[in-house]
């Protein structure tokens, strides 16, 4: 029975262990900053280990948290890209004098996803969402002295907190209406009285405002521009996917009742997200801004393959986060060397790249590309599943609209390959001086784009585990 | 003594929700508008009580419920006066429209 709590709960123990143990390092005696950074990455790299060894499904404490294969690998997701985000932002904490605490931010908003992701109980789940998202809030402010950084902390704190007490009152009514807080009881109280739908239209607007879809978007692209990169990454691929991970397992588990309600807001949510995204992105500069509003555009995405609300639906999902954190993490990667190194972070200080850093432009390329979904990278299969899972609904106007925009999105992706590799600049960004473990975690992007795509084995595993509606 | 009907009390927190709501996009003072989102957690704090107390008596699901949410509450107005301080510093205000660098 012990054992059981320790097989259950280890990725959660693994994370605590290392918050503490990072707590005593600071407290402890001065250490060169390459050092813990080295034993981090070490840590981290166990930490993702740990989670790959004897899984067990199971219950803890009364439903409030329950794991299973499915859970446990997404997880592992989350855990490969912070194990990445941290190898990526070497160069960029190898100076900073509060390294330490920006690991302990992102590491309790990692473990307050990890009991959002695995929570039985709305509870457990408003919990396990706050934990993740009031450390990244500080976490966005960690150039203390930057005016963007913290304008941005600001907007990002103002908005979740705003967003977190719309969800909050949905949870009430849904409180009011069944009288329980479990999932496995609330789904047999649902009846789709109105109460009970208004109140799941607040719920998923407060799910909205977390990833970003359209009507919700508007603190994203200047959360993301004024973050430091490591931050921005966090947010892009991490918050985002831990949260669609909960979402998908709600509507898949908790809401079947009102299946017919959640399909219609997500059909209007998807057209609208993948629209605006894409036609924000075109005129953006800044490449933090152009990757947010790319993001954007691939929740729209993401949302059409949830509305397919099948085995396919949910694995695609996976499938396609998977993914996304090696094409959006190799992007990011970019992007936050040449920030570090040279403080540059224009689309237009890009141009003429290629002719100093070939290796880096190559990456970007490829992580533009599976972006967009050009076939040889994984990013074209996971756009085809998810469109795949759509249409079994047989709404083929959605499918068509979403494919034209991916047309759009070929323009904007474009665009900055072209700058990279055809124009002239009369001074170019010099060549730089890679660290070796950055160069490493880029590697593991550009392998994982290629390979995610050819090897179908890693879809099939992630369709056997995967749920249905 | 006659009973308060559950109608008026969620009347009051509803009325009140939509008062912080008001509060948040009208008002440009950071502090007030963390004030504003706090008078939305009190009023679904109100109707958690209400429903606990009027509707489900036998479990206190609903009264737990509002215990973390005074606690969360608190962590998050920690952090965001946190923030708001470290903004004055770098802008001199705390005036939102001060702090508008990044748009579109």
């Amino acid at each position: 029975m012990m054992y059981n709590i320790l097989i259950q709960l280890r990725q959660e123990l693994v994370l605590t262990v290392l918050i503490f143990l990072l707590l005593f390092i600071k407290l402890g005696k001065d250490r060169s900053n390459e050092s813990i950074l080295n034993f981090i990455n070490a840590a981290l790299f166990i930490n993702l280990g740990a989670g790959f060894c004897c899984h067990e499904t199971g219950e803890l404490f009364n439903g409030m948290f329950n794991t299973n294969a499915l859970i446990v690998f997404e997880k592992n997701l989350l855990n490969l890209a912070v194990l990445l985000i941290s190898m990526q932002s070497y160069a960029w904490l190898k100076n900073s004098k509060h390294l330490i605490e920006f690991y302990l931010l992102i590491l309790t908003s990692l473990l307050g996803m990890f009991f959002m992701i695995s929570s039985g109980n709305l509870l457990m789940f408003y919990l396990g969402l706050e934990m993740s998202t009031i450390p990244l809030a500080a976490a966005a402010n960690f150039d203390l002295t930057k005016r963007k950084s913290s304008e941005a902390a600001m907007k990002l704190i103002l908005s979740s907190a705003f967003s977190s007490a719309i969800l909050l009152m949905g949870i009430s009514f849904l409180y009011g209406t069944t009288g329980t807080l479990t999932f496995s009881i609330l789904t047999a109280h649902l009846n789709g009285n109105p109460l009970q739908l208004f109140a799941f239209i607040l719920l998923i607007s407060g799910f909205a405002f977390k990833i970003s879809a359209v009507p919700f978007h508007l603190w994203t692209a200047d959360v993301y521009e004024g973050s430091p990169v490591a931050v921005t990454s966090f947010l892009a691929v991490i918050s985002k996917g831990a949260v669609l991970f909960t979402m998908v397992n709600l509507l898949y588990k908790v809401f079947t009742p009102i299946a017919s309600t959640w399909y219609l807001v997500l059909v209007v949510l998807a057209a609208a997200t993948i629209l605006i995204g894409n036609l924000f992105a075109i005129r953006q500069d800044n490449f933090k801004r152009f990757l947010a509003f790319s993001s954007i555009a691939q929740v729209g995405f993401i949302l059409i393959g949830i509305s397919g609300s099948s085995q396919i639906g949910s694995a695609s999902l996976i499938y396609f986060i998977l993914i996304y954190i090696f094409s959006n993490l190799a992007a990011f990667g970019v992007v936050s060397v040449v920030s570090a190194l040279t403080g540059k972070e224009n689309i237009s200080d890009f141009k003429g790249f290629y002719k100093t850093n070939p290796m880096l432009s190559w990456v970007l390329t490829i992580a533009l590309f599976s972006l967009a979904g050009v076939p040889p990278t994984a990013g074209f299969f996971g756009k085809l599943f998810l469109m795949m899972a759509g249409a079994a609904k047989g709404n083929y106007g959605l499918i068509t609209f979403a494919a034209l925009n991916m047309v759009i999105s070929f323009y904007y992706y474009l665009r900055v390959v072209k700058a990279i590799f055809m124009e002239e600049h009369a001074t170019p960004i010099e060549k730089l001086q890679v660290p070796t473990v950055s160069k490493l975690a880029m590697y593991i992007c550009v392998v994982g784009m290629i390979v995610t795509g050819l090897a179908s084995v890693v879809y099939d595993y992630i369709y056997s585990i995967s749920i249905g509606l | 003594m006659q009973e308060i009907p559950l109608s008026q009390i969620l009347f009051v927190s509803t009325f009140l929700f939509f008062i912080g709501m008001y509060g948040l996009f009208t008002r440009r003072n950071l502090i007030t508008m963390l004030m504003s989102i706090e008078l939305m957690l009190n009023s679904v704090n109100i109707n958690f009580v209400a429903f606990n107390k009027y509707l489900f008596p036998d479990n206190l699901d609903g009264l737990f419920f509002t215990l973390f949410i005074i606690t969360i509450a608190a962590a998050e107005a920690a952090v965001a006066i946190a923030i708001i301080i470290n903004l004055y510093r770098s802008h001199h205000s705390i005036d939102v429209e001060d702090a508008t660098e990044m748009k579109y």
